[in-house]
Protein backbone atom coordinates (compact mmCIF):
# COMPACT_ATOMS: atom_id res chain seq x y z
CA UNK A 1 0.00 0.00 0.00
CA UNK A 2 3.02 2.32 0.21
CA UNK A 3 2.74 3.27 -3.44
CA UNK A 4 -0.89 4.26 -2.95
CA UNK A 5 -0.14 6.42 0.06
CA UNK A 6 3.14 7.84 -1.16
CA UNK A 7 1.51 10.85 -2.80
CA UNK A 8 -0.16 12.03 0.38
CA UNK A 9 2.75 11.43 2.77
CA UNK A 10 5.47 13.20 0.82
CA UNK A 11 3.58 16.46 0.70
CA UNK A 12 4.15 16.64 -3.03
CA UNK A 13 0.50 17.47 -3.71
CA UNK A 14 0.13 21.19 -4.18
CA UNK A 15 -2.75 23.07 -5.70
CA UNK A 16 -1.86 23.15 -9.37
CA UNK A 17 -3.50 25.15 -12.14
CA UNK A 18 -6.24 23.14 -13.82
CA UNK A 19 -6.96 23.06 -17.53
CA UNK A 20 -10.38 24.31 -18.61
CA UNK A 21 -13.07 21.65 -18.42
CA UNK A 22 -16.47 20.90 -20.00
CA UNK A 23 -18.21 24.13 -18.98
CA UNK A 24 -16.08 26.47 -21.10
CA UNK A 25 -16.66 24.72 -24.42
CA UNK A 26 -19.45 25.46 -26.84
CA UNK A 27 -21.88 22.56 -27.03
CA UNK A 28 -21.27 20.90 -30.38
CA UNK A 29 -22.65 17.74 -31.94
CA UNK A 30 -19.22 16.06 -32.10
CA UNK A 31 -18.74 16.76 -28.40
CA UNK A 32 -22.19 15.41 -27.50
CA UNK A 33 -21.60 12.28 -29.61
CA UNK A 34 -18.29 11.74 -27.80
CA UNK A 35 -20.18 11.79 -24.51
CA UNK A 36 -22.89 9.50 -25.88
CA UNK A 37 -20.22 7.02 -26.93
CA UNK A 38 -18.93 6.72 -23.38
CA UNK A 39 -22.39 6.71 -21.78
CA UNK A 40 -23.69 4.07 -24.21
CA UNK A 41 -20.57 1.99 -23.54
CA UNK A 42 -21.18 2.15 -19.78
CA UNK A 43 -24.85 1.24 -20.30
CA UNK A 44 -23.90 -1.74 -22.48
CA UNK A 45 -21.48 -2.83 -19.75
CA UNK A 46 -24.38 -3.41 -17.36
CA UNK A 47 -26.58 -4.56 -20.24
CA UNK A 48 -24.37 -7.65 -20.52
CA UNK A 49 -26.20 -8.81 -17.39
CA UNK A 50 -29.25 -9.29 -19.64
CA UNK A 51 -27.28 -11.41 -22.12
CA UNK A 52 -25.88 -13.50 -19.26
CA UNK A 53 -29.37 -13.87 -17.74
CA UNK A 54 -30.78 -14.91 -21.14
CA UNK A 55 -28.10 -17.58 -21.69
CA UNK A 56 -28.24 -18.90 -18.11
CA UNK A 57 -32.05 -19.02 -18.24
CA UNK A 58 -31.95 -20.98 -21.49
CA UNK A 59 -29.40 -23.38 -19.98
CA UNK A 60 -31.37 -23.74 -16.73
CA UNK A 61 -34.68 -24.94 -18.17
CA UNK A 62 -38.17 -24.01 -19.38
CA UNK A 63 -39.26 -22.35 -16.09
CA UNK A 64 -36.22 -20.07 -15.85
CA UNK A 65 -36.60 -19.23 -19.54
CA UNK A 66 -40.28 -18.43 -19.05
CA UNK A 67 -39.34 -15.96 -16.27
CA UNK A 68 -36.85 -14.27 -18.59
CA UNK A 69 -39.41 -14.11 -21.40
CA UNK A 70 -42.00 -12.69 -19.01
CA UNK A 71 -39.65 -9.88 -17.95
CA UNK A 72 -38.50 -9.03 -21.48
CA UNK A 73 -42.11 -9.09 -22.67
CA UNK A 74 -43.24 -6.63 -19.98
CA UNK A 75 -43.34 -2.91 -20.67
CA UNK A 76 -40.22 -2.24 -18.58
CA UNK A 77 -38.42 -5.16 -20.23
CA UNK A 78 -39.24 -3.87 -23.70
CA UNK A 79 -38.12 -0.35 -22.77
CA UNK A 80 -34.83 -1.72 -21.43
CA UNK A 81 -34.35 -3.86 -24.54
CA UNK A 82 -35.17 -0.91 -26.81
CA UNK A 83 -32.64 1.24 -24.95
CA UNK A 84 -30.13 -1.62 -25.13
CA UNK A 85 -30.64 -1.93 -28.90
CA UNK A 86 -30.11 1.79 -29.40
CA UNK A 87 -27.05 1.91 -27.10
CA UNK A 88 -25.50 -1.06 -28.92
CA UNK A 89 -26.04 0.42 -32.39
CA UNK A 90 -24.94 3.88 -31.29
CA UNK A 91 -21.76 2.48 -29.77
CA UNK A 92 -21.20 0.33 -32.87
CA UNK A 93 -21.54 3.26 -35.29
CA UNK A 94 -19.60 5.58 -32.96
CA UNK A 95 -16.89 2.93 -32.85
CA UNK A 96 -16.69 2.82 -36.65
CA UNK A 97 -16.30 6.62 -36.56
CA UNK A 98 -13.42 6.26 -34.09
CA UNK A 99 -11.79 3.57 -36.25
CA UNK A 100 -11.98 5.92 -39.27
CA UNK A 101 -10.26 8.59 -37.19
CA UNK A 102 -7.63 6.06 -36.12
CA UNK A 103 -6.89 5.59 -39.84
CA UNK A 104 -6.50 9.36 -40.18
CA UNK A 105 -9.74 9.80 -42.13
CA UNK A 106 -12.66 12.17 -41.58
CA UNK A 107 -10.95 15.00 -39.69
CA UNK A 108 -12.13 17.91 -41.89
CA UNK A 109 -14.79 20.13 -40.22
CA UNK A 110 -17.58 19.09 -42.60
CA UNK A 111 -16.55 15.41 -42.36
CA UNK A 112 -16.52 15.53 -38.55
CA UNK A 113 -20.00 17.06 -38.48
CA UNK A 114 -21.28 14.57 -41.05
CA UNK A 115 -19.90 11.59 -39.08
CA UNK A 116 -21.43 12.87 -35.85
CA UNK A 117 -24.81 13.35 -37.55
CA UNK A 118 -24.55 9.99 -39.31
CA UNK A 119 -23.90 8.31 -35.94
CA UNK A 120 -27.05 9.63 -34.27
CA UNK A 121 -29.36 9.42 -37.33
CA UNK A 122 -27.98 6.00 -38.25
CA UNK A 123 -28.31 4.55 -34.75
CA UNK A 124 -31.93 5.72 -34.33
CA UNK A 125 -32.95 4.52 -37.83
CA UNK A 126 -31.25 1.13 -37.42
CA UNK A 127 -32.84 0.66 -33.98
CA UNK A 128 -36.31 1.25 -35.45
CA UNK A 129 -35.59 -1.01 -38.44
CA UNK A 130 -34.36 -3.84 -36.18
CA UNK A 131 -37.45 -3.53 -33.95
CA UNK A 132 -39.74 -3.64 -36.97
CA UNK A 133 -37.91 -6.77 -38.18
CA UNK A 134 -38.14 -8.20 -34.66
CA UNK A 135 -41.89 -7.67 -34.44
CA UNK A 136 -42.36 -9.09 -37.94
CA UNK A 137 -40.29 -12.15 -36.91
CA UNK A 138 -42.65 -12.63 -33.97
CA UNK A 139 -45.70 -12.31 -36.21
CA UNK A 140 -46.72 -8.74 -35.40
CA UNK A 141 -46.99 -6.77 -32.13
CA UNK A 142 -48.37 -8.69 -29.16
CA UNK B 1 13.68 10.80 4.78
CA UNK B 2 11.48 9.99 1.81
CA UNK B 3 11.73 12.53 -0.97
CA UNK B 4 9.32 12.75 -3.90
CA UNK B 5 12.13 11.50 -6.17
CA UNK B 6 12.76 8.36 -4.11
CA UNK B 7 9.07 7.51 -4.09
CA UNK B 8 8.86 7.43 -7.88
CA UNK B 9 12.29 5.93 -8.62
CA UNK B 10 11.87 2.55 -10.25
CA UNK B 11 8.23 3.29 -11.04
CA UNK B 12 8.93 4.57 -14.53
CA UNK B 13 7.43 3.54 -17.83
CA UNK B 14 6.25 -0.06 -17.84
CA UNK B 15 6.52 -0.14 -21.65
CA UNK B 16 2.97 -1.44 -21.96
CA UNK B 17 1.28 1.97 -22.18
CA UNK B 18 -0.36 1.34 -25.56
CA UNK B 19 -1.43 -2.25 -24.89
CA UNK B 20 -4.96 -1.37 -23.73
CA UNK B 21 -5.36 1.14 -26.57
CA UNK B 22 -4.37 -1.44 -29.18
CA UNK B 23 -6.41 -4.26 -27.65
CA UNK B 24 -9.45 -1.95 -27.53
CA UNK B 25 -9.03 -1.43 -31.30
CA UNK B 26 -8.63 -5.17 -32.00
CA UNK B 27 -11.77 -6.00 -30.02
CA UNK B 28 -13.72 -3.13 -31.61
CA UNK B 29 -12.93 -4.34 -35.15
CA UNK B 30 -13.81 -7.92 -34.18
CA UNK B 31 -16.93 -6.61 -32.45
CA UNK B 32 -18.48 -5.25 -35.67
CA UNK B 33 -19.25 -8.62 -37.34
CA UNK B 34 -19.81 -10.34 -33.97
CA UNK B 35 -22.43 -7.78 -32.87
CA UNK B 36 -24.23 -8.04 -36.21
CA UNK B 37 -24.18 -11.84 -35.92
CA UNK B 38 -25.47 -11.71 -32.33
CA UNK B 39 -28.33 -9.38 -33.35
CA UNK B 40 -29.27 -11.76 -36.19
CA UNK B 41 -29.22 -14.73 -33.77
CA UNK B 42 -31.39 -12.91 -31.20
CA UNK B 43 -33.94 -11.89 -33.86
CA UNK B 44 -33.98 -15.46 -35.15
CA UNK B 45 -34.79 -16.74 -31.65
CA UNK B 46 -37.55 -14.21 -30.85
CA UNK B 47 -40.78 -15.88 -29.78
CA UNK B 48 -39.44 -19.42 -30.18
CA UNK B 49 -40.12 -22.11 -27.59
CA UNK B 50 -37.52 -22.98 -24.97
CA UNK B 51 -36.76 -26.29 -26.68
CA UNK B 52 -36.11 -24.58 -30.01
CA UNK B 53 -33.93 -21.89 -28.36
CA UNK B 54 -31.85 -24.59 -26.61
CA UNK B 55 -31.38 -26.49 -29.85
CA UNK B 56 -30.36 -23.43 -31.90
CA UNK B 57 -28.12 -21.83 -29.24
CA UNK B 58 -26.45 -25.20 -28.66
CA UNK B 59 -25.70 -25.88 -32.34
CA UNK B 60 -21.95 -25.59 -33.04
CA UNK B 61 -21.89 -22.54 -35.35
CA UNK B 62 -24.27 -20.47 -33.20
CA UNK B 63 -22.52 -21.51 -29.98
CA UNK B 64 -19.07 -20.62 -31.38
CA UNK B 65 -20.29 -17.23 -32.61
CA UNK B 66 -21.91 -16.52 -29.22
CA UNK B 67 -18.73 -17.58 -27.36
CA UNK B 68 -16.61 -15.30 -29.56
CA UNK B 69 -19.13 -12.48 -29.04
CA UNK B 70 -19.08 -12.92 -25.25
CA UNK B 71 -15.30 -13.16 -24.85
CA UNK B 72 -14.60 -10.30 -27.27
CA UNK B 73 -17.27 -8.04 -25.75
CA UNK B 74 -16.27 -8.70 -22.14
CA UNK B 75 -12.60 -7.94 -22.85
CA UNK B 76 -13.63 -4.76 -24.70
CA UNK B 77 -15.89 -3.62 -21.86
CA UNK B 78 -13.26 -4.47 -19.23
CA UNK B 79 -10.80 -2.09 -20.89
CA UNK B 80 -13.52 0.52 -21.45
CA UNK B 81 -14.76 0.56 -17.86
CA UNK B 82 -11.17 0.66 -16.59
CA UNK B 83 -10.62 3.74 -18.74
CA UNK B 84 -13.76 5.39 -17.33
CA UNK B 85 -12.72 4.58 -13.73
CA UNK B 86 -9.20 5.95 -14.26
CA UNK B 87 -10.69 9.14 -15.73
CA UNK B 88 -13.21 9.88 -12.98
CA UNK B 89 -12.22 8.07 -9.77
CA UNK B 90 -9.26 9.83 -8.18
CA UNK B 91 -9.44 8.67 -4.57
CA UNK B 92 -6.89 5.85 -4.21
CA UNK B 93 -8.88 3.31 -2.19
CA UNK B 94 -12.09 3.87 -4.17
CA UNK B 95 -10.13 3.56 -7.40
CA UNK B 96 -8.60 0.29 -6.24
CA UNK B 97 -12.03 -1.02 -5.19
CA UNK B 98 -13.75 -0.04 -8.46
CA UNK B 99 -10.91 -1.45 -10.60
CA UNK B 100 -11.14 -4.73 -8.69
CA UNK B 101 -14.93 -4.68 -8.99
CA UNK B 102 -14.63 -4.16 -12.75
CA UNK B 103 -12.37 -7.19 -13.11
CA UNK B 104 -14.56 -9.40 -10.90
CA UNK B 105 -17.74 -8.35 -12.75
CA UNK B 106 -16.22 -9.02 -16.17
CA UNK B 107 -14.82 -12.42 -15.19
CA UNK B 108 -18.16 -13.43 -13.66
CA UNK B 109 -20.17 -12.34 -16.72
CA UNK B 110 -17.78 -14.05 -19.14
CA UNK B 111 -17.61 -17.30 -17.18
CA UNK B 112 -21.36 -17.50 -16.48
CA UNK B 113 -22.25 -16.81 -20.13
CA UNK B 114 -19.64 -19.19 -21.52
CA UNK B 115 -20.70 -21.91 -19.08
CA UNK B 116 -24.34 -21.50 -20.15
CA UNK B 117 -23.44 -21.76 -23.86
CA UNK B 118 -21.27 -24.83 -23.28
CA UNK B 119 -23.99 -26.46 -21.20
CA UNK B 120 -26.49 -25.83 -24.02
CA UNK B 121 -24.03 -27.35 -26.50
CA UNK B 122 -23.00 -30.41 -24.54
CA UNK B 123 -26.37 -31.11 -22.97
CA UNK B 124 -26.69 -32.51 -19.39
Amino acid sequence: MTELEAGSTTGSRRARPLSPHLQVYKLMLTFVMSGFHRISGAALYFGMLLIAWWLIAAASGPNAYANFEWFMGSLIGRLVLFGYTWALLHHLLGGVRHLLWDLGLGFEPTEREFLALATIVGSISLTLIIWVIGYLAMGGPR
Amino acid sequence: MRTPMSSVRGLGAAHTGTKDFWHQRITSVAGIPLCIAAIVIVIGLLGRSHAAVVQILGSPIVAIIMLLFIINTVYHMWIGMQEIIIDYVHEDKLKLATLLGNTFFCFAIALASAFAILKLSFGV
